[in-house]
């Protein structure tokens, strides 16, 4: 029978099942942070229990790093919690890319860089943007502290078998528009809570013409949509990008995992508990105007009106959300002025995204009442983009360039947005306060985020470049 | 983990929809090492302003709803973020069930191994509740062995709960120690297992 990559991977890592029960899930891959992993260790001590594979584990501080004036951290809480990761890791044998490393970075920027990430694995963080290392054709999804523990003892997870949604998304993508604008359209047309209990596959002639960078970024943003983990099947552009990486397998056994992989994808004739579709072609560049990621709509739009919805409760949550947002409705979205540009995040800060942003600023200057900074994902990103000369497009506009981490997606460092100033953002959250108390998040693509920076307000990336070519 | 069956208590109506882990606690709480402790922070820039006092129209600021045990909300309670500080934040303020018409996966799992039950009633269940609650104090009493949900005014509502996390939440059973004694399972899986 045809089978979908969702329920062949599952299968496989299924160590025990008993009708009524969750399955017992095996996990080949453990990536750890510092936020959510001190009290996982603390429980392993408690009850005198070892980790059972630190080989299948890697750690690295991402959420509390900072991004300038390294290796200081002055809050002396964050302090504790990377140097709780570093006592950890070397106490239970994990290997840990620590700060100033070479391979520290954000945790789903470093699994696939380092070529932890592959297709067919069960991988878990204690990080809900695991769903990143589904771009693989992996099963991957966040976790509890709890679970977290749970795996680092017994290597494995209970998990009900979640039902599975095929999302596909047809046609070509139009010039100037972006992977971060197809997952914001579908979590714009669908609902941020469309996935809640499912796996979904996205299939379709637009995400298989994406890089794997692009395709990190749909996956990533999966959870945006409630998913329980997003993927895409493994194809000669998953098993090329692999090549060569270190943690990857090297030579003949190449050969035969890529073999392996490509069986993996699913077969013809794959069915779905459901399937959605949305056409690329219709997808113009997002802004997200509100305080979920579903509250976003084409740049050529206006802020919506009471009117556009059915629902007392519907026409609230907008009230409630212009009115922490501060716009009015009807409000066209290029009259928005921002104050804060962060190009980052686990969604969009791998080097296509910095390249992207680079090509649109090349030769302009940061806007007068705008501070722009740019956080690679990765120490290794950083390195890449120096060497190709990004750094000093993107200083000689008026970006700062910093050292790698989560920084301004969630602002757990000293990376903040002051209470009421806007941010034009290529992260994954425009909740309240999400970038400092009082902030306001529009969440876009690495290139609108470049040309409001420039602009000073939103701006549409395509007609921008066309006058600044 | 505490094991938990029948609840007595007011309910505290939370009427919104997607409420997020961000919410429920705030990231600038998330850097202590310890699990305790976090329920000063619940949902903390809803309760406080920017000076540290209480907003008094806030419903967990409400004198009659402060030492509620039971929090109803909307639809996707807990989307967002992984962060497990968001149940022990709930716990740790004295929440021991929260009700809502759906609960985003982490969250919902999150809860079971915290000893918080999640139960899921029909969004016209839970606006009843909501409406209920918010026009005066209104008690409900939760059976988690019944598996139902009554009110001070004879009102039952039925739920269903999958029957592993119903016996977990009820013995207050601890999941690592179950798992180890699937140990023969787990090594045979990996005498087998193929990977690159």
């Amino acid at each position: 029978m045809a089978k979908n990559i969702i329920e062949k991977v599952w299968d496989s890592h299924v160590v025990y099942h008993e009708d009524g029960k969750p399955d017992l899930l095996y996990i080949d891959l453990h990536l750890i942070h510092e936020v959510t992993s001190p009290q996982a260790f603390e429980g392993l001590r408690l009850n005198n229990r070892k980790v059972r594979r630190p080989d299948l584990c890697f750690a690295t501080m991402d959420h509390n790093v900072p991004t300038k004036n390294l290796p200081t951290i002055n809050d002396p809480i964050a302090r504790t919690q990377v140097e709780t990761l570093a006592k950890n890791a070397k106490e239970f044998g994990i290997e840990l890319a620590d700060m100033g490393h070479p391979d520290q970075g954000i945790v789903h920027v470093i699994g696939p860089e380092l070529g932890l990430t592959q297709p067919g694995k069960t991988i878990v963080c204690g990080d809900s943007h695991t769903s990143t290392h589904g771009a693989f054709g992996a099963i991957a999804f966040g976790i509890g502290t709890s679970e977290v523990e749970h795996v680092l003892s017994t290597q494995t997870l209970w998990q009900s078998k979640p039902k599975t949604m095929e999302i596909r998304v047809n046609g070509k993508l139009g010039v100037g528009v972006e992977a971060k604008d197809i997952i914001l359209a579908i979590i714009a047309k669908f609902g941020i809570d469309v996935g809640t209990g499912h796996i979904v596959e996205f299939t379709g002639e637009a995400i298989h013409g994406l890089s794997m960078e692009e395709r990190m970024t749909i996956c990533n943003m999966s959870i945006e949509a409630g998913a329980k983990a997003g993927l895409v099947s493994p194809d000669e552009i998953t098993v090329e990008y692999l090549r060569g990486k270190r943690f990857a397998p090297q030579g003949e056994t190449f050969e035969e995992a890529a073999n392996y992989w490509l069986s993996l994808a699913s077969d013809e004739g794959a069915t779905y508990d459901t399937v959605l579709e949305i056409d690329a072609t219709e997808i113009e560049p997002i802004v997200t105007w509100g305080t979920n990621p579903s509250m976003g709509s084409g740049v050529s739009q206006s802020v919506p009106t009471a009117d556009d919805y059915e629902t007392e409760s519907d026409k609230a949550a907008l009230k409630k959300a212009l009115a922490y947002m501060g716009l009015e409705e009807g409000q066209p979205l290029t009259s928005i002025e921002v104050q804060n540009v962060f190009i980052g995040s686990c969604t969009n800060s791998r080097l296509s995204d910095l390249r992207a942003a680079a090509e649109v600023i090349k030769g302009q200057k940061v806007h007068p009442s705008v501070k722009a900074i740019v956080v690679p994902g990765s120490h290794t990103t950083k390195r890449l983009a120096e060497e190709e000369g990004l750094d000093k497009v993107f200083i000689e506009a008026g970006f700062e360039w910093r050292e790698s981490g989560c920084s301004m997606c969630l602002a757990m460092n000293d990376d903040i947005v002051p209470a009421g100033e806007r941010c034009a953002s290529t992260s994954n959250r425009n909740f309240e306060g999400r970038q400092g108390a009082g902030s306001r998040t529009h969440l876009v693509s690495p290139p609108m985020a470049a040309a409001a920076a420039i602009a000073g307000h939103f701006v549409d990336v395509r007609e921008f470049v066309k006058q600044h070519a | 983990m505490k094991p938990i069956n029948i609840v007595n208590s007011v309910i505290a109506p939370l009427d919104r929809k997607n409420v997020d882990t961000d919410q429920i606690i705030s990231k600038e709480f998330l850097k202590r090492i310890e699990r305790t402790g976090f329920g000063q922070f619940l949902f903390y820039h809803w309760r406080f302003d920017a000076q540290g006092n209480e907003i008094s129209d806030f419903v967990l600021n409400k004198p009659e709803y402060k030492s509620s045990e039971i929090l109803v909300a909307q639809e996707n309670f807990g989307c967002g973020s992984s962060r497990e500080h968001a149940p022990w934040a709930i716990l740790d303020y004295g929440f021991r069930v929260v009700i809502a018409p759906s609960f985003a996966d982490i969250f919902h799992n999150n809860c079971f191994k915290n000893g918080i039950l999640p139960i899921k009633l029909a969004v016209e269940e839970c606006d009843e509740l909501l409406a209920k609650g918010l026009e005066k104090p209104y008690a409900i009493e939760v059976n988690l062995e019944a598996q139902t949900v009554t009110g001070e005014d004879g009102k039952v509502y039925n739920f269903n709960i999958d029957p592993y996390y119903k016996e977990m939440l009820l013995n207050g059973w601890d999941e690592i120690a179950l798992t180890f004694k699937y140990e023969d399972a787990i090594s045979a899986y990996e005498a087998k297992r193929v990977a690159y």
